[in-house]
């Protein structure tokens, strides 16, 4: 089943709705002082998670359209991406403003000194061009091989956000172990197409172009 | 003709917040009591402690709201979400109790929680209360000095540390995560300062499960996690016991736990504390606060080292 762009258009605006709400639910509890007696705390936990997720909805799109054959999915792909990003950004801004009060000195030390901050950081300043770069414009211009090597960087973003949280935890680990391994799963699931296409390389079939295929398909055989 | 014209002030503007939540809580008091009164069990069950001795040592400060003390509360035995323990209190039954003072002490023996309220007068202690993770509470405690109890059992020379054991139930409780039953310890002479309570109530109030029930330590210039919860045993020892914490992370938890601004748990700093209820962040307070009463138990240690 293929949708048309009408009904494409119509499931946009209703995943864009969909997205936004963890973030309206969090601001409704806040106003209605039902985030618990640590309500900073709160937002900066859920935005984070909800980050993670975003992280773990948009690579799930490839194998989903692969084993679902629904190509379309892709076309959703950059608003989760961007969803991703944008919480994301929630969660630093919850840091920087409630948590530390814009103590630029203290926030300095925190990223530099403390483990979990400074790969925090790395993956939201890894993710910022990826949000810069989605946008048609762009990757017209920056072709589509070279768009999808930048775009690959969502595979360590995604483990950087893992260790983030394990690191954050003083002991309960069942969370971060969770989207650590379905992280895993995800980017295993990468590995081994890339092994099985490489073996049909090797095995002395069809070898793609260098160039001109939009990274459809890469060559990974040297010859 | 007479014309009534509605009153242009509400009823909550003319009773005072204070007064207003103080009549809630007698109302819920003087249900629990009468429960209380109607059941065949002992004097632990939820109610008011009755008048409390004022101490010098309690904090001028504005004790964090009830709400807050009983639904932000780190006690994994109960889940380890803070709104877990308050959601799970069905998991641990406060009656019958007893507590076992025994180890190096010239008589060991069990007190129930009636007797243990004979000891010593009940003092109300509202106290700071800092924990590791970088929050803060102020709290209304109800108790009685360690030392009182401790004078009880006739420590022997020889004892140096005391070690606290918390209630565990396989059945009922969380499995994994730390090694059950959680254990915390003190040095004697900490043990013994005047500034170490068992903490029986909460807000006047016996206190509630997830804070600890039915009795729990508070050592107020050390970390919030020093304060074992629920306990039942307190054995006299020789060698410095091993604390859950310190199994769990030697290198993230030491046996004193002082609370020191200058010395940062590995992965997070510890200059500065949220108070719940409050916006900003103060700065964390060398031993919380109560240098004056303990600075001098540590004079010439390396709290560096031993953190």
């Amino acid at each position: 089943m293929t949708p048309t762009s009408h009904q494409i258009s119509g499931l946009k605006l209703a995943l864009f709705a969909l997205c936004l709400s963890p973030a309206a639910l969090l601001l409704r509890d806040l106003q209605l002082d039902q985030l618990g007696a640590n309500p900073i705390e709160a937002l900066t936990r859920a935005t984070g998670e909800w980050t993670l997720r975003f992280l773990l909805i948009t690579l799930s799109i490839t194998p989903l359209r692969k084993y679902s054959g629904w190509h379309w999915l892709l076309r959703l792909r950059r608003m989760l991406g961007l969803f991703a990003f944008a919480y994301g950004a929630m969660h630093l801004t919850t840091y920087v403003w409630l948590d530390q009060f814009f103590d630029w000195p203290a926030i300095a030390r925190d990223i530099y000194k403390r483990p979990f901050i400074t790969v925090g950081f790395a993956a939201l300043v890894l993710m910022t061009p990826l949000a810069l770069s989605s946008n048609s414009f762009v990757i017209r211009r920056m072709g589509g091989r070279r768009w999808q090597a930048l775009h690959r960087a969502i595979y360590p973003i995604s483990l950087l956000g893992c260790l983030h949280f394990w690191w954050l935890v003083k002991k309960d680990i069942t969370e971060p172990l969770i989207y650590t391994l379905l992280t895993c799963a995800l980017l295993g699931l990468r590995a081994w197409w890339r092994e099985q296409e490489r073996r049909k390389q090797l095995a002395g079939g069809y070898l793609p172009p260098r160039q001109g295929f939009n990274g459809k398909i890469i060559r990974i055989v040297a010859k | 003709m007479l014309i009534r014209t509605p009153a242009d002030i509400l009823p909550s503007e003319i009773t005072p917040q204070a007064h207003y939540e103080g009549r809630r809580r007698f109302i819920a008091q003087a249900g629990s009591l009468a429960l209380a009164t109607a059941l065949p069990a002992g004097p632990a069950l939820a109610g008011n402690l009755g008048p409390l001795a004022r101490n010098p040592f309690s904090a001028q400060e504005e004790p964090t709201a009830r709400k807050a003390i009983t639904t932000y509360n780190n006690f994994y035995e109960l889940g380890t979400d803070k709104a877990d323990p308050a959601e799970n209190t069905h998991r641990l039954k406060p009656t019958p109790w007893t507590l076992r003072i025994e180890g190096l002490v010239n008589k060991p023996r069990s007190f129930g929680i009636d007797e243990l309220l004979k000891i010593a007068p009940l003092e109300e202690r509202i106290y700071r209360m800092r924990c590791v993770e970088g929050w803060s509470m102020v709290i209304p405690w109800v108790g009685i000095p360690l030392a009182s109890l401790l004078k009880q059992a006739d420590p022997q020379g020889n004892a140096k540390y005391v070690e606290f054991v918390s209630h565990y139930d396989k059945a009922t409780m969380t499995r994994g995560v730390l090694d059950w039953p959680y254990t915390e310890g003190l040095r004697l002479d900490e043990a013994r300062h005047p500034l170490t309570i068992l903490a029986v109530g909460l807000y006047g109030d016996t206190l509630p499960i997830q804070n600890g029930a039915p009795v729990r330590l508070v050592v107020p210039w050390k970390y919030g996690f020093k304060g074992a919860k629920s306990l039942v045993t307190i054995r006299l020892t020789e060698k410095q016991p091993l604390t859950a914490w310190m199994k769990a992370g030697p290198s993230e938890y030491g046996f004193y736990s002082n609370v020191n601004p200058e010395v940062d748990h590995p992965r997070w700093s510890q200059a500065t504390e949220r108070r719940i209820g409050e916006f900003g962040k103060r700065k964390t307070l060398m031993f919380n606060g109560y240098g004056e009463q303990v600075a001098s138990m540590y004079s010439g240690m390396d709290l560096r080292r031993f953190f």
